[in-house]
C-alpha cells in the first residue's frame, strides 16, 4: 500500500476542553497586559535599577528565538541538504518559527518602554551598526518577513483551488508560481539570517562581562548560542510535531520522528563538546561546586538538559517508543530554555544588588497568555491551512 | 561528482572552523586608551578631600530641573545609614565608607556616570540614543529611545536608570555632564562649581590625570598609588584619588578592556564588508545546488503523475498540485537511506 501523505487542513472543530484553558490563559494575560500599558513596568513587573531584563527578555525573547530554530534546521535539512523526506515535518516547523517570531516581536512590545519607538532601528538614521541589539533586531525582523514569505505558499495552496473565488484562485495560483520559483532564494536567506541572530542573541551578554557569572560568561557565548539553537531545533519539532498529533487526534509520524534523533543527539553532541571545552579552557569548571544556587542551575542545565538527553536521543532505534522519544526532546527543548534564563538572569549579576529578581505574576500571566495564543493560532492554522500531512483519502474522525 | 562534492564538504568544515575561532581570536585586541582624545574633559575626585555635606545632590538635583528640598534637607547625615545608587531623581549620590586607617574621619565617595572614553551603553544602544559627544561628555536622546534597556545591562558601573513608573514616557536617566549648560555657558558641571571643599577639580582629562599622578608622587603616605578611571573599562572621564584601595570604598574592580572591544570585535568580525554573511549564503546555496539530484534540476520540469486530472476531489487536486511543485513525495516505509524513499511509486 503506498497511501501518499500531502499536507492538508486538519478537519476538527475549534473548541475543545483543551483550548478552553488556553482562551482563559490568554484572557487573563491580555488583561495584565493592558494594566502594564496603562500603569507601566513598575506596577506590572519586579523589575528595577538592579535588574533591567526580566522573565520577558528571557523567555518571550531569548527563549522564544531559541525554540523557532526548528525553522531553519529543517528548512536547511530538507531544503539545503536535500533530505526531501522529511518534508513532512518541515512545514509545522515553519508555521512554529512563523508564530514564534511573531510573539517574540509582541512580547518584545509588552516590555518597552518606549514600545512605540519600535520601527527605530529600523529608520536609517538611528542605525547604530555597532549595537549588538541593533544586529539581532535587523536580523530577526527580516528573518520574520522571510518566514512570512516562506508561508506564502501556504496560503495559496489554500485558496488556489476555490471555485466560488476564481479570481482569488488565479492570484493564488499566480502567486504560488512565483514563490516556489524563487522559494529557494528566500530559505538560503532565512538559514544565513537565522545562524546570525542566533549567534548575536548570544554575543548581546559579552559587553557586560563583569556582571556575568564566569560559569557562562565566555567569549564564544555567540557560537555556544548557534550551537545550542541548531540542537534544540530537531527535538523541538519531535516535540510540537508528537504533541500536536495528541492534540488533534492524528496517527504520530514516529518513523519519521525516529530519524530525527540521530542528528540531533549528534548535533546536541557537539553542543555538549563546546559548553565543556569552553569551561576546561576559561578554567572556570572549579565554580561547578561552589554550592550556590548558580551552581545548581548550571548543573541542572547540563545534566538533565544536555547529558542525558544527548545519551536518550543517541539510543533511539526504530523500536523507540514515542514517550522515550518526546522525553528526549522536551529535555533538549527545556535545557537550552533553562540555559537562555540563566544566561540572561542567573548568570546576570550587578555590582550593587541589593536584592534579586524573581518575576511577578504579572510578568508570568503575560508570558502564558502569549504561549496560549501561539497554541491557539497554531491550532488554528493548521486546521484552515495546508500544514499537517496526513494520508490522502483519510476519512474525517 | 561525489569526490568533489566531499571535497566540498571538508572546505566546508575548515571555513566554519574559522569563523568559529574568529571570536576568540580578536579577543586579544588592545584598546585600553585607543579611544581618547586630548578634548575630552573631565573630573577629578579627590576622595579624602570630601566632607560628605551632599551640595553636589542639591546642586545636581536643581540643574537637571528636580523638585529639589530646601538645602538644608541635604545637611541630614542619616541617609548615610544607606548605600545609594543614583536613581531617575538624582543623578549623583554621596555615601559614606567606615575609614580603616582613621575611624573618626569617615570616607564619603560621589557616585555618578564615569562618562567612559569608550561607553557601553552607547555601543550598546541599538538606535544611537546615547552619544560620546566631542568634550567627553555621553548624553542621551529620550527621543530616539525605544526603551530596551540593553544600557543598563551593558553599564560596567550600574549607572543608568530607568523611570520604570512612567507608562507612556519613561526615560533612562543618568549625569549627562552638565552638557548642554558647558556647551553654551562655558564652566564646569553643577556639582564641581557648588563643591565647598576641593574635592572635585574639573578639567582636560589628560591634564587631571598628570595632575592627579602629580599628587600621588607629592604626598604618597595619603593616596594609593591608583588612578581610579585611567585606564578601568578603557579609561573614563570621571577620575579618583583615594587613601584606601578603592574596592573598600564600593569601587567596582574592572579590567583596562573597554566592553565595546569585546562585543565590536565579534560583530565587526562576523560583518565585515558583509563578506561572511554573503560567503555564508552563497556557501548554503552551493550546498543546495550540489546534494540536488539530477531530476530535480529546474531545466527538466518534474513529470505531472498522469491520474492528477483524473480526480475531481479537490483536497487530492490540491495534494496532487502540491506534488508537482515540491519534491517527489516519500513512501510509507522510509528508510535511513534517502535514495531508496526518492523511488516513484
Amino acid at each position: 500500500m503506498n497511501a501518499l501523505e500531502f499536507p492538508r487542513p486538519v478537519e476538527r472543530r475549534l473548541l475543545t476542553p483543551g483550548v478552553g484553558v488556553l482562551l482563559a490563559l490568554i484572557a487573563v494575560g491580555f488583561c495584565v497586559a493592558v494594566y502594564r500599558f496603562i500603569f507601566g513596568l513598575a506596577a506590572a513587573t519586579n523589575l528595577d535599577q538592579e535588574h533591567p531584563w526580566g522573565l520577558w527578555i528571557a523567555i518571550d525573547v531569548a527563549t522564544g528565538v531559541a525554540l523557532a530554530a526548528g525553522g531553519f534546521t529543517t528548512a536547511a535539512l530538507v531544503y539545503v541538504f536535500h533530505r526531501e523526506s522529511f518534508h513532512a515535518v518541515a512545514r509545522p516547523a515553519l508555521l512554529t518559527a512563523m508564530l514564534g517570531y511573531t510573539f517574540v516581536g509582541i512580547g518584545l512590545m509588552a516590555d518597552l518602554g518606549r514600545y512605540y519607538n519600535i520601527w527605530h532601528p529600523a529608520w536609517p538614521t538611528m542605525w547604530q551598526g555597532n549595537s549588538v541589539l541593533f544586529e539581532v533586531g535587523m536580523c530577526v525582523m527580516c528573518y520574520l518577513t522571510v518566514l512570512y514569505i516562506e508561508f506564502l505558499p501556504i496560503v495559496c495552496e489554500r485558496f488556489m483551488n476555490d471555485e466560488r473565488r476564481p479570481r482569488l484562485a488565479r492570484a493564488c495560483r499566480a502567486t504560488h508560481r512565483a514563490a516556489e520559483r524563487t522559494m529557494f532564494l528566500f530559505i538560503l536567506a532565512g538559514v544565513m539570517l537565522s545562524c546570525l541572530h542566533q549567534s548575536s542573541l548570544g554575543n548581546l551578554m559579552v559587553i557586560a562581562p563583569s556582571k556575568m557569572h564566569p560559569l557562562w560568561y565566555t567569549p564564544i557565548l555567540s557560537l555556544l548560542f548557534l550551537l545550542s539553537a541548531i540542537a534544540v531545533g530537531f527535538p523541538m519539532v519531535i516535540v510540537e510535531s508528537l504533541y500536536a498529533s495528541w492534540s488533534l487526534g492524528l496517527k504520530p509520524e514516529l518513523d519519521l520522528l525516529r530519524r530525527l534523533a540521530r542528528p540531533a543527539s549528534v548535533l546536541l553532541g557537539v553542543y555538549l563538546a563546546f559548553k565543556l571545552g569552553d569551561l576546561l579552557i576559561r578554567e572556570e569548571y572549579r565554580h561547578t561546586t561552589e554550592g550556590t544556587a548558580q551552581a545548581a542551575l548550571f548543573a541542572v542545565e547540563m545534566v538533565f538538559g544536555v547529558v542525558i538527553p544527548f545519551v536518550m536521543l543517541l539510543v533511539v532505534n526504530e523500536r523507540t517508543s514515542g514517550r522515550w522519544l518526546v522525553s528526549a526532546a522536551l529535555l533538549v527543548v527545556l535545557g537550552v530554555a533553562l540555559n537562555r534564563v540563566n544566561v540572561f538572569l542567573v548568570a546576570y549579576q550587578p555590582p550593587y544588588a541589593t536584592r534579586s529578581y524573581f518575576p511577578s505574576a504579572a510578568e508570568f500571566a503575560v508570558t502564558a497568555g502569549l504561549i496560549a495564543l501561539l497554541m491557539l493560532l497554531y491550532r488554528v492554522t493548521v486546521t484552515h491551512f495546508p500544514v499537517i500531512s496526513q494520508p490522502v483519502g483519510a476519512t474525517k474522525p | 561528482m561525489a569526490l568533489d562534492r566531499r571535497e566540498f564538504l571538508r572546505s566546508v568544515a575548515t571555513v566554519g572552523a574559522a569563523a568559529a575561532g574568529l571570536g576568540e581570536a580578536s579577543q586579544s585586541a588592545e584598546g585600553s586608551t585607543a579611544r581618547t582624545n586630548p578634548n575630552f574633559l573631565g573630573v577629578l575626585m579627590d576622595i579624602p578631600n570630601c566632607i560628605g555635606c551632599r551640595k553636589c545632590e542639591f546642586a545636581c538635583q536643581q540643574v537637571a530641573g528636580f523638585e529639589v528640598p530646601p538645602i538644608e534637607t541635604f545637611d541630614d547625615k542619616s541617609v548615610f545609614d544607606t548605600h545609594r545608587r543614583p536613581h531617575p531623581r538624582s543623578y549623583t549620590t554621596v555615601n559614606r565608607f567606615p575609614n580603616p586607617i582613621d575611624p573618626q574621619r569617615p570616607i564619603y565617595v560621589k557616585a555618578n556616570c564615569l562618562h567612559c572614553n569608550d561607553p557601553a551603553c552607547a555601543s550598546a544602544c541599538l538606535v544611537g540614543a546615547f552619544k560620546k559627544e566631542p568634550n567627553g561628555a555621553v548624553t542621551y536622546d529620550a527621543w530616539k529611545c525605544m526603551g530596551c534597556r540593553y544600557c543598563m545591562v551593558a553599564c560596567p558601573f550600574q549607572i543608568p536608570t530607568y523611570e520604570y513608573d512612567n507608562a507612556l514616557t519613561p526615560e533612562v536617566r543618568k549625569c549627562m555632564f552638565c552638557f548642554d549648560k558647558i556647551m553654551s555657558e562655558g564652566g564646569a558641571p553643577a556639582c564641581v562649581r557648588i563643591c565647598p571643599n576641593d574635592a572635585l577639580v574639573f578639567g582636560k582629562r589628560d591634564e587631571l590625570v598628570a595632575i592627579a599622578h602629580e599628587r600621588i608622587r607629592s604626598r604618597p603616605d595619603t593616596y594609593v598609588d591608583h588612578v581610579y578611571g585611567e585606564h578601568e573599562a578603557g579609561g573614563t572621564s570621571w577620575l579618583y584619588l583615594s587613601s584606601v584601595p578603592f574596592e573598600q570604598i564600593g569601587f567596582v574592580r574592572l579590567g583596562s578592556l573597554a566592553p565595546p572591544r569585546l562585543t565590536e570585535t565579534v560583530q565587526q568580525g562576523i560583518f565585515k564588508m558583509f563578506m561572511p554573511p554573503l560567503a555564508l549564503y552563497g556557501l548554503l546555496g552551493l550546498v543546495m545546488w550540489l546534494t540536488k539530484k539530477d531530476e530535480e534540476r529546474p531545466t527538466s520540469p518534474p513529470a505531472v503523475p498522469a491520474d492528477s486530472a483524473a480526480t475531481s476531489d479537490n483536497g487530492r487536486a490540491r495534494a496532487m498540485d502540491y506534488r508537482r511543485t515540491h519534491a517527489p513525495p516519500r513512501t510509507t516505509h522510509p528508510t535511513r537511506e534517502d535514495e531508496v524513499s526518492e523511488v516513484r511509486p
